[in-house]
């Protein structure tokens, strides 16, 4: 059954890899929904977070292709509940749409969004939050006419206890025996 | 194993030596004992092999006629030796001429580090002249790749290039290299490494895993063994044995699996798959326990996955751990080097035999004995058939020399009836299926073991797809004996148009050329026969040759390959004709 999975994929930084993980995806003829990347906390380390809807099955052997990538430290596939993850959206829209009354300031206010920027012809308003919330304020800021729309790639943090540090550092000993393992093999 | 260390000693304390980019490459190449070196000259990597004709006399380049010769060439090599095979070439069409090997040696695990020139740093992504993206056009078919744009990164990014391209599950790798590198000069210092961050060669054995295998091997009444070239890669074939013979299991053997296991003993019970033997595959589905080692369950070994073996558990011993549960979904997961996994799991398993099971292998052996192999090893009248060419040639050479073969159904006849007796004796394309692998294999393979008698088996349609290497042979006075088994078709989809779409045989008829002057016009001595009483002879003539000898048997126009298990199809359904 296919579900929405979130992969989370830490690698190191060099060129290309960008595209070894993508080519993996295209292969199984799978499209990407979002993507993010960025430094994660640990300097020198980045995080890529990509969201595909498949089966179980398939993201399973996805991520175990990614991971065994050169340059990549470590794969992961997580269902929605267990990770925290948002995104941010961006709407312009005329300024006079604010003149008739105040639908549209209870409108942001009732979203929770905010107001980047007044100009005299265009408003730019913020809304960070899940898909279905930033969609459904785009649906209610249609009739007044959006002039351009942006939606960002997820970013999500996973619930689970142990951090990547962790990972690393077992990563770490793995190489190590592994290591150790070909010199007495030689 | 022991010449590596011995390298990597010699390679490390080393003082630093200034010199070109380009020497620096031929350098690495000599700290980490290469010694032979397939490829074709051109522009972008000219400074490469300016510093190269310094080094004739420890490097050994061989010139062949196209790059994709030199890939294939240098995959044989690789598999004869279990070492990487090394590959030049210039940047544009040179590289992309690399593409198919590089697809055929990354689905058969094959170490490889290419070398391609690619233009100045300045020009690159201007479209300027003989310029591609080879970092991109290789990225889905490498196990690495690298672009070097300053001198000063070869010697590290050499060193990281073979300990990936040979170690874990090995697989290709290409560098590339823009012709400022190779001028430029760098303080040169060479170290061979064992370690790249984020990369995990080896996985650790996890011992509860190995205890549970032992417990379903030491319980299970009906187990078959799946035998990978997993195991000729890790050098395990010894523990292999020691394994199967200990527990009394019977092996059946993938298609690059062949050679690991001798076919004379009495727990082979043959090779799987489409075109594989009758009784391993019927068994598959009949068994209580699969033990799959270092192979992958590939479309051609399972056919159908939804009635592939359901009745048993499936132990899984494999060194890549995206290949477990990828198409079958194993009950104990070894995730481990084949040898490392045996040399644990041999102590733990019982003594056993199972001496009924086996023997329902022998049973269907009869049968496809009497439908299949005794028609096609000794035919009655008629035309010559491929497999008593191979039957004859394996009871020639007493099943000892290397095989080497293209890709169709004289590949599925010396694959079936070639009795192979010693380990790393097979070399054929497995996953790919590369038409025009053979030939330049063959030549890899004789400069990889020059002592062994090399024989490259290979149908009429891929003789003429890399037969410019016959050029290469005769200038290098090769010791390869090709034997070109001609039915002027393309069998192998005849075949299957004649079995699944109505003997509607389109576009593979072959109006073939005088082999005979096409081989004797590259400088390779030549005979063609047709009559079964001069197949001995023929062969015993060749076999006695020192140099290079071309002999084309003429074959049954249309002849079949079975038994065979249709695409997509049950493997306990396996057709007999």
């Amino acid at each position: 059954m296919k579900k929405e999975y979130t992969l989370t994929i830490f690698t190191e930084n060099k060129i290309g890899l960008l595209h070894r993980i993508t080519v993996i995806f295209t292969r199984r003829h799978l499209n990407i929904d979002s993507l993010n990347t960025s430094e994660s906390e640990i300097r020198g380390i980045y995080r890529f977070t990509i969201v595909v809807s498949t089966t179980e099955t398939m993201v399973q052997t996805v991520t175990k292709q990614i991971e065994k990538q050169i340059g990549i430290l470590k794969a992961f596939y997580h269902t929605e509940e267990e990770i925290v993850y948002q995104e941010i959206a961006l709407y312009k829209v005329p300024t006079k749409a604010f003149a008739h009354g105040d639908d549209v300031e209870s409108l942001i206010r009732k979203f929770n969004a905010r107001v980047l920027t007044i100009e005299p012809e265009y408003i730019v308003v913020e809304k960070t939050g899940h898909k279905t919330e930033t969609q459904q304020l785009f649906r209610e800021l249609e009739s007044y006419g959006i002039l351009q729309f942006a939606r960002s790639g997820r970013i999500a943090l996973t619930k689970q206890i142990r951090e990547i540090t962790s990972y690393l550092k077992e990563l770490e000993q793995q190489q190590k025996e592994s290591e150790e393992e070909v010199l007495t093999y030689n | 194993m022991e010449t590596k260390t011995k390298s990597k000693g010699a390679a490390k304390k080393k003082a630093a030596e200034k010199m070109t980019g380009a020497e620096a490459l031929i350098k690495s190449l000599l700290a980490e004992d290469v010694d032979t070196i397939f490829g074709y000259i051109g522009g972008a990597i000219m400074p490469v092999y300016d510093a190269l004709f310094n080094y004739e006399d420890q490097l050994k380049h061989v010139m062949v006629r196209h790059e994709q010769g030199a890939i294939h060439a240098a995959q044989g090599y690789a598999r004869t030796k279990r070492k990487p095979g090394i590959c030049f070439t210039t940047s544009g069409p040179g590289a992309t001429n690399l593409v198919t090997g590089l697809a055929d040696a990354m689905l058969d695990s094959t170490p490889l580090i290419c070398i391609t020139g690619q233009v100045g740093a300045s020009l690159l992504g201007s479209d300027a002249f003989q310029e591609t993206d080879v970092v991109s056009v290789s990225m889905p078919i490498t196990k690495w790749n690298h672009q070097i744009t300053t001198a000063e990164e070869i010697p590290e990014v050499m060193a990281k290039a073979f300990f990936i391209a040979n170690s874990g599950r090995p697989g290709p790798v290409v560098i590339d290299i823009t012709k400022n590198a190779q001028f430029e000069e760098l303080e040169y210092e060479y170290e061979a490494t064992n370690r790249v961050s984020s990369y995990v060669p080896k996985p650790k054995t996890r011992l509860s895993e190995v205890e549970k295998a032992a417990e379903l091997i030491n319980d299970c009444q009906k187990p078959l063994v799946l035998l990978g070239q997993g195991v000729s890669i890790s050098g395990a074939e010894t523990e292999f044995k020691e394994f199967v013979e200990k527990a009394g299991l019977p092996v059946a053997s993938t298609l690059l699996g062949l050679s690991a296991f001798p076919t004379n003993h009495s727990l082979y019970t043959g090779m799987l798959g489409m075109h594989g033997n009758y009784a391993p595959n019927i068994n598959t589905n009949k068994c209580d326990l699969l033990i799959g080692i270092g192979m992958r369950f590939d479309d051609r070994v399972t056919g159908n996955l939804n009635t592939y073996a359901k009745q048993a558990k499936v132990i899984h011993i494999e060194i890549d751990p995206s290949e477990i549960d990828k198409n079958v979904k194993t009950d104990v997961a070894i995730n481990a080097d084949a040898k490392q996994a045996l040399e644990l799991l041999i102590p733990k398993i019982k003594k056993n035999s199972h001496e009924e099971w086996l023997e329902t292998f022998s049973e269907l052996h009869e049968i496809e004995f009497e439908k299949v192999i005794s028609k096609d090893v000794h035919p009655p009248a008629g035309k010559m058939h491929m497999g008593e060419v191979v039957n004859t040639l394996s009871e020639l050479t007493k099943g000892e020399a290397i095989i080497v073969t293209d890709v169709g159904q004289h590949q599925m006849a010396s694959a079936r009836y070639y009795g192979f007796q010693k380990q790393n004796s097979w070399i054929s394309s497995g996953g790919l299926g590369t038409m025009g692998f053979g030939i330049p294999a063959g030549m890899g393979v004789a400069l990889a073991k020059p002592d062994r008698p090399i024989f490259v088996l290979v149908g009429d349609g891929g003789f003429q797809m890399t037969v410019q290497e016959l050029g290469t042979i005769a200038q290098y006075n090769l010791p390869v004996k090709i034997i070109l088994l001609n039915n002027n078709f393309l069998g192998m989809v005849r075949q299957w148009q004649q079995l699944f779409f109505s003997n509607r045989y389109s576009s593979t008829e072959l109006k073939n050329p005088d082999f005979l002057m096409i081989s004797e016009g590259f400088g390779v001595p030549a005979k063609q026969i047709s009559e079964r009483d001069d197949l001995k002879a023929a062969l015993q003539d060749m076999l006695d040759l020192d140099g290079p000898f071309m002999l084309e048997v003429k074959v049954e126009k249309e002849g079949n390959i079975f038994p065979m298990v249709p695409a997509g199809g049950t493997v306990s359904e396996m057709r007999l004709d």
